[in-house]
């Protein structure tokens, strides 16, 4: 335990192994279901049933429902897939990292954020094959022993996508699911209704909490931990790739993966923040997410959002300083060309506005803090919709160049994964312990063992 | 060595000090056949139950190995052996474009015996066991310790077993019908 | 009486659908009524309405228009009538009856899945283009150009290559109708019998004729003895896009109309007075095109120079050595400066042109009778006199100048000759009026009112003869359904006289007649087919010797050995002096449309869709003002602005044209069709009704005002220069002049990288590396491109869309950046916007050795052949587009949504059936014509020996008139293409990206006259 007794603690004081356990189980067992559940739930229901309807009407007509062109190949589908992996990365993130660098200040925000990292991943998932002029092809793109006898072009950075993101979405099912198995052996003892306790039994497995599985239990999880690290990592370096190693001037940039990685984990704390405001709100957990977390959180956005800044700042530098007349170009027109009030929204948002943070009063306060990760957030899709459009926009041959006007049918797509995104974050709440509930109780003094 | 119908005997205890102590002293006391489980993970009960040998970390590696192993082979079989095409002026095996997907079927493989190695080696999913007869086993994932020693355990005997363990004046003890 | 009654009711019952509101109740009492053979026929016309299909598209979403914009729009019951109409007719294509003749092997000898080809011609105004016509099993897919014949020695032009497509246009009339129902040949032969007998008494006096410009010896005969027959009756000529100046200024200089042809690659200076000879539709274009380029590779011999003096931004003036933008009004005083500067030489010559007229004189002199002066179409009679006079004081007359009897058999003042008619018809001495092909109805002069004249003045007996139920067909009784000229037996003549018989390529598909099977049953001489009058003509001029192998060899060559019209003597008389008509006010121009010609294209998709020369504009036509003027009177692109001219009124959206002349503007025929079909009807605005009798070409004093609207033009290149806003110029296209590159011949290899940029190994079948390695295959497949050749027609990219089934999109498609050519030709403006320098490019794929587009494909549907082809895979595409984006030079093309027309039977059979017809979400290409290669291979290896150089080459390649497109094998050092990349001109696109493009370019190389150089 690291405890500063100048921080606020992880927890507040007064609580026993008991009162933790009944106090984050009775969200799911006994507390009734309140009416702003259900009205949130139903708004978020509704947008993802919108998302469907967009979903069926492409694939009845095709991708050229959308603002995609030539030279403008991808536009929202490949900019809102680059946006949700980057939220993606938070939980992971948390989980893995923190727990390996042992901030146990993680222990009790670490479940929602995987959930939030699962579902944002089901919603970058869907965009690769929805993009595709062929969705029902999409499988080709897997290899597969075949009477064609061909297989996937494993040079092309989309089939490394494929298993970047197949794999990290595996490994963070299977971590959360881990995570989730002791609470839910608990949830099982807890349950009165007879349903739930098999269910919750069924999902337990029959943990029984020896201390032999514990310490295997131990020593998996922290290898999970130390293999999703680099994972998580390597997940958007892939996905940087998917620009990198094209040639198009914006693309081709060795700075990429690294201000990639940062933008994630950017974006990925601001969404983890903008859930946890409300929620910490509405449950009242203010004693399990404390001040100390919303801090800490804004910390790292701060830091990663200043990495982003650098990553801006060497594409603006090596365009200036490149001497490659397509980069000096792309430069111009990021500045002055027809999507520059987009560039300079982006600037605003992702590096101007988060600058604020370093005042500690806007870090802990959560309706500013709730405030500064919408910013971010749009921004960072603001970053996205600049490398992918703009770059391609005008390209190298000046008689093709083009413009990208989305369509009704791109906002619906997009507005339509935020609904089915919420939908699941509600559903969680609702059925699972929102935080870990074992972990939370390593995390009072008398589970220290003494002598 | 002959069954009885009792599994073994359960002692319920309220803090980890007081389960870890009577763990040490009752292995110490030569009953090898015991277990302690617990509402979160202390390392030093497993300890004092005298689990040492942890399989897991073996498991990943040879995991990880062999994702790695079969995600280049995957590749080069593919565009060397099978299906050889130009591509891009690229020659056939372009290895440096083969070290991502190597990469990522390294860490799928090892992630994924990570878990079911571990599942695995606690013999787990049992949705039953023994130990869920006894109804204060419950807290067990709330806030009680529970020590218990199985009746297969040589020294074991119902009355001085009992016996013993009451010296650590447990909150309870319970016997773990089989 | 009974019959103007009906004639007002007309229009309904033609086509129910054009009245002024939709009436949607009447329309299915309308199908509930009509039954048996014409129930298909009726619900056709109901889908094929305007309001029907306005109500079709309302039904969707706005904005839903994705799928249902004008030309990919599927409204059902038009569907149905069209394949109720043709059901099985692709099914049993029937060969015509008469023996016609391969101009490769005989047709018994036909292997299926094996194309033949037969010598042709496609005729246009007169003047006819021979052709070649690929058939497969006796269907016509493709028109390649005819290498032997001497007017074109293999080059076409965009209109012969679309002409195919006008076969199949499922809008093409398809019955004889009487008043808009269905009658019979035998009907109409009885019907016209009875009037034809009153006229015999009256010596045909009620009978007028009108034809479009007639050069077909067998037409001219047959109508000359219909006059004979009928002494009283009239033979009238009109075509909105006439050579009246022409003919007049030659009556003018030699008081006789001649043709006059130039010999391009003899002369060492050319002078284009407003002549746009270097685009398709110009008479002898494709020889013209060819001879220019010859004169024009400084690698070759001595470089011709050419000045343009023009007055509407054309391909001429892109390919000029010296440009001057000046109003049409201004080019006789131009011309008149010249011949005064040229008759009193040392004399130095005033006026604001005095240093380009003294440059011109002193470079004119230096080149006596090595020079031509060609005059436009379009400039007054005058111009053209002062020309033959120049050109004879030249001394060219005999030497780059000949004159020939007119190809136009009658070469009447057309103008005047329908402005007769007009008076008869209106003095009611017609009874009856006999429209053969064309539109007057629609582009006869706005003053001449002819519709109105043919609707009220109540002749009896209306007949038109036609392709498509047209605004004309409209206003007459009788329509009979045309056959089109791959249909039908004719002859027909080049613009140099040479003759060639048109043979059919298949039956008609509608039961069609030709021109002169209507003109056999109107001169009584009874039903007698095509075939029969045009053989029997020939019989006629070839009484002496075996007239069936003359008759085979003619088919077979394509054209009729010693018809080339022989050179006369004519003595030019002085040239009248006019004096220099005043120029005030706005100049405004009235020209054929670059891709639709006088709107009788306006339903082929493939002419709508083909980017305009210059404007790279689709589907529109605009309103083209120069920089400075819009600059001045406040106007921007997609401007609609209100054109006034004595009281007419039309609205047009303003494109500003660079290298546009001041105080001018330009609009294009052709547009704004009420009648044409799915594609032409609606598109643009009717240029026509501005257009006098007086002024037909242009005039001064027109108003335009601005609405405040805006329309947006499709155009298929938005920026159309090579500099890019931070100052920077990208060498896309590279050029100097004869000078500089004689001093420097390798400066367009500048850019070049050098040759060793990766760290792997090198694959054998690279040719740019000394490991080349024969065992990978005899052939390395390459193309050259001369930008010095290329004079921008648009020939190949047509040719292209022909040979490779690419389907066409529509405007709204365009717009979005969505048009699917394969390969596309770009046009730059360099330098001051109101005298730029032009420059074309054509850019097919480029077939990277070592191509971005393929390693980023994640399914391998793009892959490297041995021989060097960027292979495309259409089967395997999943289309994630990440290969065009890829793609620096944006050649690739994706099928967004189901653009191709999987319904309409007509297209089935115009299809290529070698090359795979694509359907949605997949991504195509160039493949340098992979199907022609592989054709190529099988013979060669079943013959067991190599493809021999020049054997076959690619479809824009083949007709290409320039000879700008060179196709080959690049393995082999002796091939043409070889020699060419060798040249010191030849340079890469984009060779800094290291892609090692199969495709190169040879750099422009212009040959300014020193004294201008400045």
């Amino acid at each position: 335990m690291d405890e500063q007794p100048t921080q606020a603690p992880v927890i507040e004081p007064g609580y026993t192994f008991g009162t933790v356990t009944d106090k984050i189980s009775s969200i799911v067992l006994t507390r009734p279901t309140s009416n702003g559940w259900f009205m949130g739930f139903g708004i978020a229901f509704l947008l993802t049933m919108g998302l469907l309807y967009a979903i069926g009407y492409l694939f009845l007509k095709g991708v050229g429902i959308w603002g995609v062109n030539i030279p403008i190949g991808w536009g929202f589908a490949i900019v809102n897939f680059v946006w949700w992996i980057g939220i993606g990365h938070a939980g992971t993130l948390i989980s893995a990292i923190l727990l390996l660098l042992r901030q146990s200040w993680r222990n009790s925000i670490n479940r929602f954020a995987e959930a939030m990292t699962l579902f944002a991943v089901a919603c970058a998932g869907m965009f690769p094959v929805l993009h595709l002029g062929r969705p029902w092809l999409a499988y080709w793109l897997f290899p597969y022993p075949n009477t064609m006898n061909v297989w996937p072009q494993f040079r092309s950075p989309l089939v490394w996508d494929v298993f970047a993101v197949s794999t990290y979405a595996t490994i963070s099912l299977l971590f959360w699911f881990i995570g989730l198995i002791p609470d839910l052996a608990t949830l099982r003892d807890r349950a009165d209704n007879r349903a739930a306790q098999i269910i919750y039994g069924m999902a337990a497995m029959g943990w029984r909490g020896s201390v032999r599985h514990w310490a295997r239990y131990e020593t998996a999880y922290l290898l999970l931990a130390g293999l999703a690290t680099p994972l998580v990592l390597s997940v958007h370096t892939v996905v940087s790739f998917d620009f990198a190693i094209g040639q198009v001037p914006g693309w081709h940039t060795t700075i990429f993966p690294p201000y990639f990685v940062a933008g994630a984990i950017y974006s990925g704390f601001a969404m983890v923040l903008m859930l946890a405001i409300p929620i910490r709100k509405f449950y009242g957990l203010e004693d399990f997410i404390t001040e100390r977390h919303l801090n800490n959180s804004a910390k790292v956005m701060l830091a990663t959002g200043l990495i982003v800044a650098y990553g801006y700042g060497i594409e603006a530098f090596m365009g200036w300083y490149g001497g490659n007349r397509y980069d000096a170009f792309l430069l111009w027109n990021r500045l002055h060309g027809p999507y520059s009030f987009f560039y300079y929204m982006l600037l605003l948002c992702n590096i101007g506005i988060p600058q604020v943070l370093w005042i500690k009063r806007l870090r802990t306060s959560p309706f500013w803090l709730f405030v500064i990760s919408g910013v971010v957030l749009v921004g960072m899709w603001l970053e996205r919709f600049i490398i992918v459009v703009v770059s391609l926009q005008r390209d190298f041959v000046t008689s093709s160049w083009g413009m990208y006007y989305p369509t009704r049918w791109d906002w619906m797509t997009y507005i339509g994964t935020i609904g089915f995104f919420l939908a699941c974050m509600f559903l969680f709440l609702r059925v699972l312990p929102m935080i870990s509930i074992f972990e939370m109780r390593t995390l009072l003094p008398e589970a220290e063992v003494k002598e | 060595m002959k069954r009885t119908p009792i599994y073994g005997l359960m002692a319920e205890f309220d803090t980890p000090e007081s389960v870890i102590h009577a763990a040490r002293k009752t292995y110490e006391a030569g009953y090898k056949k015991i277990d302690a489980y617990s509402p979160f993970p202390i390392e030093a009960l497993s300890e004092a139950v005298g689990f040492h040998h942890n399989f897991v970390p073996l498991v990943v590696l040879i995991g990880g190995i062999l994702g790695g192993f079969s995600g280049f082979a995957l590749q080069y079989w593919i565009h060397v052996i099978n299906y050889p095409v130009v591509v891009g002026g690229r020659p056939l095996n372009s290895w440096p474009a083969f070290i991502v997907v190597t990469f990522e079927m390294t860490i799928l493989f090892a992630g994924i015996s990570a878990v079911f190695g571990m599942l695995a080696l606690n013999g787990l999913p049992m949705p039953y066991h023994p130990v869920f007869n006894v109804p204060r086993f419950a807290f067990a994932s709330k806030d009680r310790f529970f020590l218990i020693i199985f009746s297969s355990d040589p020294k074991y005997n119902a009355v001085d077993t009992r016996r013993f363990l009451e010296g650590f004046s447990p909150r309870s003890i319970s016997e773990v019908p089989s | 009486m009974s019959d103007s009654s009906k004639n007002n009711a007309r229009p309904e019952e033609v086509c129910p659908g054009k009245k002024g509101k939709l009436d949607l109740a009447s329309l299915r009492e309308r199908v509930a009524a009509t039954k048996g053979p014409e129930y298909w026929r009726s619900l056709e016309e109901l889908a094929g309405s305007n309001e029907f299909r306005a109500m079709m598209h309302r039904e969707f979403p706005k904005g839903a228009s994705e799928w249902v914009e004008s030309i990919s729009r599927r409204g059902f019951l038009r569907l149905m009538g069209a394949s109720m109409a043709l059901a099985g007719m692709t099914a049993c294509t029937k060969q015509p009856m008469e023996p016609i003749v391969p101009y490769v092997r005989q047709p018994e000898e036909i292997i299926p899945g094996r194309p033949l080809f037969f010598a042709s011609a496609f005729t246009l105004s007169g003047y006819a283009t021979p052709i070649l016509v690929e058939s497969h099993t006796y269907r016509p897919t493709k028109i390649e150009g005819n290498a032997q014949h001497p007017a074109s020695l293999g080059g076409t032009d965009a209109f012969a290559q679309a002409s195919i497509l006008d076969l199949y246009d499922p809008d093409r009339s398809q019955t004889i109708t009487f008043m808009g129902d269905v009658r019979t040949w035998s009907e109409f032969a009885g019907a016209i019998r009875g009037p034809l007998n009153i006229q015999k008494g009256l010596q045909g006096s009620g009978i007028r004729i009108l034809t479009q410009t007639v050069s077909s010896p067998t037409l001219k005969d047959q109508l000359q003895a219909f006059l004979k027959t009928y002494p009283q009756a009239k033979w009238h000529v009109y075509e909105p896009v006439n050579r009246d100046n022409v003919y007049d200024g030659a009556r003018m200089a030699f008081g006789q109309p001649v043709e006059t042809i130039y010999k391009l690659d003899a002369a060492d200076v050319i002078v284009s007075l407003d002549a746009d000879f270097l685009y398709g539709g110009y008479p002898g274009f494709a020889r013209y095109a060819r001879d220019f380029a010859k004169r024009r590779n400084p690698d070759t011999g001595e470089m011709s120079r050419l000045y343009v003096i023009e007055s509407n931004p054309s391909s001429t003036g892109g390919k000029a050595d010296h440009r001057l933008p000046t109003r049409a009004t201004d080019i006789e005083n131009f011309a008149r400066e010249l011949s005064t500067s040229l008759g009193a030489s040392a004399a130095a010559p005033a006026g604001e042109h005095a240093k380009l007229i003294s440059a011109l004189n002193r470079d004119l002199q230096a080149h006596r009778s090595a020079s031509v002066i060609i005059p436009g179409d379009h400039q007054p009679p005058s111009v053209h006199a002062l020309a033959h006079s120049l050109n004879a004081g030249l001394g060219n007359v005999g030497k780059t100048i000949f004159y020939t009897d007119p190809v136009n058999a009658n070469p009447v003042n057309q103008t005047e000759s329908l402005k007769e008619l007009v008076a008869d018809m209106r003095a009611g001495k017609v009874d009856v009026l006999v429209i053969l092909g064309g539109n007057p109805a629609y582009d006869a002069p706005a003053d001449f009112g002819f519709a109105d004249a043919l609707k009220n003045t109540n002749i009896p007996l209306r007949v038109h003869l036609g392709l498509h139920q047209n605004e004309t067909a409209e206003l007459c009784q009788w329509h009979l359904n045309e056959t089109h000229y791959l249909e039908q037996w004719s002859d027909t003549r080049a613009y140099d006289g040479t003759v060639s018989i048109v043979q059919p390529l298949i039956a008609p598909l509608y039961a069609g007649h030709s021109t002169h099977e209507i003109l056999a049953v109107l001169s009584g001489s009874g039903e007698s087919s095509g075939h029969d009058l045009v053989q029997s003509y020939w019989k006629k001029q070839r009484s002496a010797g075996d007239f069936d192998s003359f008759w085979r060899k003619s088919l077979h060559d394509g054209w009729i050995e010693g018809t080339a019209l022989s050179p006369k003597q004519v003595g030019a008389k002085a040239a009248g002096s006019a004096p220099a008509q005043g120029a005030q006010g706005i100049e405004i121009n009235f020209r054929r449309d670059p891709s639709i010609y006088d709107g009788r294209f306006a339903n082929n998709g493939w002419l709508q869709e083909l980017p305009k020369p210059m404007t790279k504009l689709t589907w529109d036509n605009p309103v083209l003002v120069g920089p400075a003027m819009a600059a001045r009177m406040g106007l921007e692109k997609t401007d609609v602005v209100e054109l006034e001219l004595n009281g007419k009124k039309v609205q047009g959206s303003i494109w500003v044209q660079a290298g546009h002349p001041e105080n001018s503007v330009t609009i294009f025929l052709g547009y704004g069709r009420r009648r044409a079909g799915r594609a032409g009807t609606g598109a643009g605005f009717d240029a026509y009704q501005l257009r006098y009798s007086a002024t037909p070409w242009f005039t001064t004093g027109v108003n335009m005002r601005k609405t405040g609207e805006k329309y947006l033009l499709a155009s298929t290149q938005g920026y159309q220069t090579m500099d890019t806003q931070d100052g920077d110029a990208r060498p896309q296209v590279r050029e100097t002049n004869l000078e500089k590159y004689r001093k420097q011949p390798n400066f367009a290899k500048e850019e070049e990288p050098p040759k060793d940029g990766t760290l792997y190994p090198q694959l054998g079948y690279k040719t740019t590396y000394p490991n080349y390695d024969p065992k990978n295959g005899p052939y390395q497949w390459g193309m050259a491109i001369d930008l010095n050749a290329c004079v921008g027609c648009n020939n190949c990219i047509v040719a292209c869309q022909s040979e490779n089934n690419i389907p066409i999109v529509g405007k709204e498609m365009v717009n979005r950046g969505r048009h699917m050519h394969w390969l596309r030709v770009d046009a730059y403006y360099q330098g001051d916007r109101d005298h730029p320098r032009a420059h074309f490019q054509p850019v097919p794929c480029m077939q990277c050795e070592d191509a971005p587009c393929e390693l980023v494909c994640p399914v391998g549907a793009t892959v490297h052949s041995t021989e060097g082809l960027n292979d495309m895979v259409y089967n395997r595409c999943v289309g994630t587009r990440y290969c065009s984006n890829n793609c620096p030079y944006k050649v690739r093309r994706f099928n967004f949504l189901l653009f191709q027309d999987w319904d309409t039977p007509q297209y089935k059979m115009m299809r290529n059936p070698d090359v795979s017809v694509r359907s949605r979400g997949v991504m195509e290409k160039c493949t340098y014509c992979v199907q022609r290669i592989n054709e190529h291979r099988i013979d060669a290896e079943r013959e067991n020996r190599l493809i021999g150089e020049g054997e076959f080459t690619t479809a824009c390649a083949q007709s290409c008139p320039a000879n700008a497109i060179v196709f080959g094998n690049v393995g082999d050092p002796n091939s043409a293409v070889s020699k060419l990349k060798a040249g010191a001109r030849n340079y890469s696109l984009l060779a800094d990206l290291n892609t090692r493009p199969r495709t190169t370019y040879l750099a422009e190389v212009r040959n300014p006259n020193s004294e201008l150089e400045s």
